[in-house]
């Protein structure tokens, strides 16, 4: 009898188990295509913030290619090329600041062919709101004391947060988030600095995989 | 209707589950540094309340005792998946403000506990009510400790509304003062919970007062009563 009414109570309770994922995988197919379509946007967004239309007169969304080198990352990563009059003009990698407060920042990070940095967008993170969400552009202009700035090599002490004796203003209260935004945006610079001329000329693979989730096609 | 009355002063005052039930007291005090976040988890913890309150009533039948919390927690990660999946689609800007907080709905003691309290034993448009009811007061209470700290700590009010409510609602925004230094501390954990504890303080202030008004009332028309026989 109790086996019975275990058996019941099991049986039950997978039940719900069953509706309730099923509901969620349907909520998940249906919205799944708008999801991409506003991370799209808002790369897209971000990108022509920080590479301004007089730079480029290329399709930049469609310059993306997938960079694989463990140098910069373990994971492939999304390189947008930027041309003026078919020559390179701005480059632009998406960066991951793996060091957060908590969890990975994704950020953009753009340069000129010489070396200078355009510009610097974060484009996802789960910061403390009200401290470590100043790195949004929304929230404070701190992500736009990147812009313009130059890194000379790899160990320039001047790209740190203040508080490590480097350029960088660290928020009140929030230390380990602009640490890790500058050090993540110092590797990407770096890599896209000396790799440039050859991230150029690369033909890279299409930037549509699914693991992107940006296939909309 | 009395039935409604009750609710919303159950919900909105007497039973009020932020001041009174003192539970989801973790979101309500990490999200609270502004209004405009207040208000966004506000609003998301109302509709996840109201959602789990009326499936938990109408399963109510089917579901035996010896499994009803993890049915309830089933129901509610539910809500809230499906939530964060619209919200993330639909309004992405919101999504992207309180981003860390949707998942943390789900560990909001108030909503499970209204499944388990009210909807289990109740119709599902009473339990709709309620779901209504506790979910306002809770909004209420972080708004309120969102302003206060707001104020304190920034000098504004309605801050970054235009993420939450459209571009109309930059003219919400109010600059009461501007720091140079912000208060730290009612931006930060402790300052929400020192908040917090005014709020409850003069909650129960106002209980007292009233309680003892009523108090002399009743003496009062008691005297009457035997003045008159």
């Amino acid at each position: 009898m109790t086996l019975n009414s275990m058996q019941k109570n099991g049986l039950l309770l997978g039940l719900f188990a069953l509706v309730s994922t099923a509901l969620v995988l349907g909520v998940e197919a249906v919205t799944e295509d708008a999801i991409a379509e506003q991370k799209r946007t808002q790369t897209l967004a971000s990108l022509n913030e920080i590479i301004p239309p007089e730079l480029h007169d290329n399709d930049l969304y469609h310059s993306c290619g997938l960079l694989s080198d463990n140098a910069l990352s373990e994971q492939p990563v999304p390189i947008y090329r930027g041309y003026l009059n078919g020559k390179p003009s701005a480059l632009a990698a998406e960066a991951v600041a793996p060091n957060g407060y908590s969890g990975k920042i994704r950020l953009l990070v753009a340069i000129k062919p010489d070396g200078e940095v355009l510009g610097v967008r974060t484009l996802q993170h789960q910061e403390t709101p009200g401290l470590g969400d100043k790195i949004e552009k929304q929230k404070s202009d701190w992500i736009r004391s990147f812009a313009g700035k130059r890194l000379t090599g790899e160990d320039d002490e001047r790209w740190a947060v203040q508080r490590d004796g480097g350029m960088f203003d660290q928020f009140t209260g929030a230390t380990i988030t602009p640490r890790a935004v500058v050090g993540a945006v110092k590797s990407a610079t770096w890599y896209l600095q000396q790799n440039s001329t050859q991230l150029f000329q690369d033909s890279l693979p299409q930037c549509n995989s699914a693991s992107q989730g940006e296939s909309h096609e | 209707m009395s039935e409604f009355k009750a609710l919303t002063k159950q919900g909105l005052w007497e039973n009020n589950p932020a001041l009174v039930q003192l539970l989801g007291l973790c979101p309500l005090l990490a999200v609270t540094a502004s209004v405009t976040n207040a208000l966004g988890l506000g609003l998301a913890t109302l509709f996840v309340l109201m959602g789990s309150n009326i499936t938990v009533s109408l399963v109510r039948q089917w579901v035996p005792q010896e499994i009803r919390i993890p049915v309830f927690v089933m129901v509610i990660a539910t809500f809230v998946t499906i939530i964060q999946l619209l919200m993330n689609a639909y309004v992405y800007q919101l999504y992207q403000t309180l981003g860390i907080f949707i998942p943390l709905i789900v560990t909001n003691c108030a909503i499970i506990g209204r499944a388990e309290a009210y909807a289990s034993k109740n119709k599902w448009h009473h339990a709709a009510i309620d779901g209504l009811m506790m979910g306002l007061g809770f909004a209420a209470v972080l708004v309120v400790l969102g302003g206060i700290r707001e104020v304190l700590g920034n000098g504004t009010l309605f801050d970054g509304a235009e993420l939450l409510l459209g571009e109309w609602a930059k003219q919400l925004r109010i600059e009461l003062f501007s720091l140079d230094y912000p208060l730290l501390l009612a931006i930060l954990p402790p300052g929400a919970f020192i908040g917090m504890g005014f709020i409850i303080a003069i909650k129960n202030r106002i209980d007292a007062k009233r309680a003892q008004i009523q108090s002399t009332e009743k003496t009062v028309t008691r005297a009457r009563v035997t003045a008159e026989s």
